[in-house]
This record gives C-alpha cells, sequence and structure tokens, in this order.
C-alpha cells in the first residue's frame, strides 16, 4: 500500500529584545545559572508583570512576513502545569485570541513551489532550564530563561515530507533574521521545533493518529527524525498495531525516536484568563507603522544586488546568507561607492577570516567606514591588493585604524615617479641581455624587467606606472 | 455538578497535594458549596454578553524594552529549600 506522510509544525522562537517578557531582567544567552532572574520571572507571590511593548511589535511583524491577520484585541492566558521549570506553575501564553492567524509561507522544493498555512502565532513566556545531576539523581534549575519572549509559530498540517520541511524551516529563519526579531539560532535553542507527524494510505482525506516530537535542535536530527518516525508508524499499521497518540523523544546517538514517560494528566492546563495582565489593542495606525518599517527581505536584497549592483547571483546568494554579511555590505558600499570590491573582499577574505577563527559571522565587528576607506585606497592605487588584505585582516582582528597602519607598515605605494625613473634606468643598465631579447621580439623579456623593476621597489609602485616609463624608456633605446 | 472522590483524587493529583481522609471529606464539602455558590450565575440569560476577564476599561499597559539589573542570587535562592552550584535543586524530573 502507498502511504503518505503529513505533518505539521510548532516552532518556537525566542526574540531578540533585550529585556524579558514581563520584568527588564536581560535575556542575554548564557551567564551564571540564575543570574538573570528576579522576583517577577521566579514568581515570587505578589509581583506583577508589565508587558515589554516591543514583543507585541515583533509579533505584529512576524505576522505581516508571514501573511497573516493580525488580531486586534489580544488577550493573554494562563496555561497551568506543575513542573520545575516554570516557577508560577504557570505560562503565561494566548489560546483564545492569539496575535496573528490565517499566514502562509511560500517555499519552493525542487523547482516545484508550495504554500504552507500558518494557523497561529501565539506570544508566551519561555521556561527555565532543566539540568539532570547524576552525582545526587536530582534536577538542577536555572531560571535565566524563564521569562524570554517567544513566538510559538503553529503550521497547518501542510507538509508532506522532510525536504519541504526544511525548505520551510530555512524560509522562516531568514524571514526572522532579516525582520530582527530573533536570532533563530538552534543550537542556543532560540529557534525549536515540535513535529507533529501522521500517515494514511494514499486517498484518504482523514488524518491518522499523530505523534510529537519535541524540541530536535538542528535541520538535520529534524530530517532524520521524520524519515525514522514516519516509517515507525508505517511499520506499526503493517503490522497491524495501532500508532499511540504520544510524545516522542528523538536519539540523535541511536537515531531513533522512543515514546517518553506520558504523565498523567499532562493534557489538562486548565486555561484561563490572565488576570494580571491587561488586554492588548492593535490600532489600525500600529499595524500601518509596523509596515512601513518593515525591512527589506533577503529576497529582495538579492535581486536588488544583481540588478542594481551588478552581482552575480551566487555573491547575492553569498552576502545575504548571513544578515550581518549583508548589512555590512550595504553600510561598506553606500560609502565607498565600490559595491564589487566590497563584495570581492567579503566573500574572499572575510569569509575566509571568520572559517579560520572558528567565529561566526553575526560575531565580527568590522567598522564599514574603516573597510571603505580600505577599498578607496586599494581603487585609487594607494596600496596593492596584499597590503588591502593585511590591512582588511589587521582591522578585522584588532579594529586597528587604516591609513595609520599603513604608514607604520610601509604599505603606501610610491608615489614619486622619480625613484621609479631611476630604478629603471638602473635595471636596464644591469640587464643588457634581457633589453637586446626584447629589442629581437621576445615579449617575455618585459615582463622579467617589469619583475626587476618592482623587486628593486619592493613592489610598492604602482605596476601601471612601471609598465609605461619601462616602454617609454625602451622605445627611445 | 458533583464533587465525588475521583475528582477530589484528580484534583490532588494535579495539585501535587495529598489530602488525608478528614482533609478529603472538607474539600468535597467547600468545593459543593462553592460550585452551587457560582451555579447561580448559570440561571443568568448571558447570550448576547461578552465574556468580562478584566473589571477596568483600559488596555495597553507596556513597558519600553528596556534591561535592568537583576537580583543577587544569593537573593533569589534565598528561600530555596536546596540548592546546589547556584541553582534550585529538585527531586529528579527529568526524563
Amino acid at each position: 500500500m502507498a502511504w503518505e506522510t503529513v505533518i505539521g509544525l510548532e516552532v518556537h522562537v525566542e526574540l531578540a529584545t533585550k529585556s524579558k517578557i514581563f520584568c527588564s531582567c536581560t535575556t542575554e544567552f548564557g551567564g551564571e545559572p540564575n543570574t538573570h532572574v528576579c522576583p517577577v520571572c521566579s514568581g515570587l507571590p505578589g509581583v506583577l508583570p508589565t508587558l515589554n511593548e516591543s514583543v507585541v511589535e515583533f509579533a505584529v511583524k512576524t505576522g505581516l512576513a508571514t501573511n497573516c491577520e493580525i488580531t486586534r484585541f489580544n488577550k493573554f492566558d494562563r496555561k497551568n502545569y506543575f513542573y520545575p521549570d516554570l516557577p508560577k506553575a504557570y505560562q503565561v501564553s494566548q489560546l483564545y485570541l492569539p496575535i496573528c492567524r490565517n499566514g502562509h509561507v511560500d517555499i519552493e522544493v525542487n523547482g516545484t513551489k508550495k504554500s504552507i498555512g500558518i494557523h497561529e502565532i501565539h506570544m508566551e513566556e519561555d521556561a527555565g532550564k532543566l539540568v539532570h545531576d547524576p552525582w545526587e539523581d536530582s534536577t538542577l534549575v536555572d531560571y535565566n530563561r524563564c521569562g524570554v519572549p517567544l513566538l510559538e509559530i503553529v503550521s497547518e498540517p501542510d507538509f508532506r515530507n522532510a525536504d519541504e520541511v526544511i525548505a520551510y524551516l530555512e524560509k522562516l529563519r531568514e524571514t526572522l533574521i532579516y525582520l530582527g526579531v530573533s536570532d533563530c539560532k538552534m543550537q542556543e535553542g532560540s529557534m525549536r521545533a515540535d513535529v507533529n507527524l501522521s500517515v494514511r494510505p494514499v486517498g484518504q482525506t482523514e488524518f491518522g493518529t499523530r505523534t510529537e516530537m519535541k524540541n530536535i535542535n538542528s535541520f538535520k536530527a529534524i530530517s532524520r527524525a521524520i524519515v525514522y518516525e514516519a516509517k515507525r508508524q508505517i511499520e506499526q499499521i503493517e503490522m497491524g498495531k495501532k500508532v499511540l497518540q504520544e510524545t516522542r523523544r528523538w536519539d540523535e546517538n541511536k537515531d531513533a525516536t522512543y515514546a517518553m514517560r506520558s504523565k498523567e494528566n499532562a493534557q489538562d492546563y486548565r486555561y484561563f484568563p490572565e488576570p494580571d495582565l491587561l488586554p492588548i489593542e492593535i490600532s489600525e495606525e500600529w499595524i500601518e507603522r509596523a509596515k512601513a518599517e518593515m525591512p527589506e527581505t533577503a529576497a529582495q536584497k538579492r535581486e536588488r544586488y544583481v540588478k542594481e549592483l551588478g552581482l552575480t547571483e551566487y555573491d547575492a546568494r553569498v552576502l545575504t546568507a548571513e544578515r550581518a554579511l549583508a548589512l555590512l555590505f550595504e553600510s561598506a558600499s553606500d560609502i565607498c561607492k565600490e559595491p564589487k570590491e566590497v563584495c570581492n573582499l567579503i566573500t574572499g577574505e572575510l569569509m575566509r577570516l571568520i572559517s579560520e577563527s572558528g567565529t561566526s559571522a553575526d560575531r565580527i565587528d568590522i567598522d564599514p567606514e574603516k573597510m571603505a576607506r580600505i577599498i578607496t585606497l586599494t581603487v585609487k592605487g594607494r596600496i596593492n591588493r596584499n597590503a588591502e588584505k593585511e590591512v582588511f585582516e589587521a582591522l578585522f582582528r584588532e579594529n586597528i585604524e587604516p591609513e595609520q597602519y599603513i604608514k607604520e607598515k610601509g604599505l603606501m605605494m610610491l608615489e614619486d615617479d622619480d625613484l621609479v625613473n631611476d630604478t629603471v634606468d638602473r635595471v636596464l643598465s644591469e640587464n643588457p641581455k634581457s633589453v637586446e631579447d626584447f629589442k629581437n621580439g621576445k615579449e617575455k623579456a618585459f615582463g622579467f624587467l617589469v619583475g626587476q623593476t618592482m623587486r628593486a621597489l619592493k613592489g610598492k609602485a604602482n605596476p601601471q606606472t612601471v609598465n609605461k616609463i619601462l616602454r617609454e624608456k625602451l622605445g627611445s633605446m | 455538578m458533583t464533587i465525588d472522590n475521583k475528582l477530589i483524587e484528580y484534583l490532588e493529583e494535579l495539585s501535587r497535594l495529598r489530602l488525608t481522609e478528614e482533609e478529603k471529606e472538607k474539600a468535597k464539602a467547600d468545593l459543593s458549596s462553592i460550585i452551587n455558590y457560582v451555579d447561580k450565575l448559570n440561571e443568568l440569560d448571558t447570550e448576547n454578553t461578552e465574556a468580562m476577564s478584566h473589571p477596568f476599561d483600559y488596555t495597553n499597559n507596556f513597558r519600553k524594552d528596556e534591561a535592568g539589573s537583576s537580583f543577587d542570587r544569593e537573593l533569589i535562592l534565598m528561600n530555596a529549600p536546596q540548592k546546589k552550584n547556584g541553582c534550585f535543586r529538585v527531586p529528579k524530573t527529568v526524563e
């Protein structure tokens, strides 16, 4: 029998706000356990939450970018559950009136376009981190992450295979990063996906029983988990067994999913309206303002780079693969007006430096103004290509002042034509054989004489000037 | 709605509380009277009444996204019955 896999995704993204959703503790990743915690996010009695305005703004922008309707009258609800990752014993979330609904994200897989429905997007708070302590067989709780704002983006069950899921996640990630609403780092948990999967015979309209796989932390693992779980469910049914509705955990090392111990009554969240937070009204004016502030998407940037700046499709793709690179490219190009030069320096030198130093593109800190100055000096022939690379590397590593560095290291090209003249004279008198060869039509000899002159000038002369003077002198000999 | 032993046990489970037989009986009586009291509301016709979640006619109470300082960890952990390595220590819950 032919089977069809049906998949829906719940993607959680941590928002790139400076402070938590209901208090002013920092959202910074890392930090010593329980040092980004206050009475509000640790759930002490008597405290009141106050909503971070940026969370609503980011949610509205995300909704607009995913073609959603924005809910004008919003409320928060309490999702009650007893687990130590939430010190209040409830999570503030949105059940009845999520902020965005009925959207879609368009993807392309192997040349085929498809629209994936967005059921809803709601705002909520992240939970703390639980770490198993093997020494005492107990659990240690760190609330630094507790109260970090999250958006949960719930898709319709529109995916039929892992490739579609990955294409959607990549598109979503790119969209959110370019919107500036999240950094979407799966390895740091700022983007997490829960996969709901069921199978049914091809042609059947009703859905099969689904299982849920939670918090798989890489695109590769998601892809493998989908392939495994679909196969497992088909095998169960073909053996005459039933698929149980349950939460399963993906085991990276064993390349398999296994059922998690089902918590009794786990599904009874007893939602009710959150009385500590007032409703949110989103006006037409607010939505219009958000629309006006929507930044260019990666796809729009790629098109502009190719059409207006004359870059290749490939270069445009490399530059937009990381938002930080695209922004650096744009700022530096705006200043020096040499987009191709900026592009070459980024796709060549900068990519090499990033990979060699083991950092990532979003962690680099290069002053675009200084970078533009280095390029201008190169284009004007004031420094050569090797010097350009050397100065740029110094800028990358130590944020040097380009002009000062060039002066200290003696990288500036000679502008003293007299010195070039004298050197050419000396080279010609020291190499009579080559002069003779050149006269007899050997063009190779000319190259040799240029090389000798450049070497005598330690490579600091402008090759065009050397060429010109040599030709003149040889011509009059 | 009747408050029977089964419901009391379910509530014990959800709230992670263990009641003695005596407490169970008392809880049954208390909850029954609360439910009966609230049931009175069902006598009203609320067909065209919007459910109210807040008594105040006020919306959009925001704070600006500015990070401030958190509390000292010693203060945050002060009331924790057990702690270790700067963390709250609780019975094993990680699966």
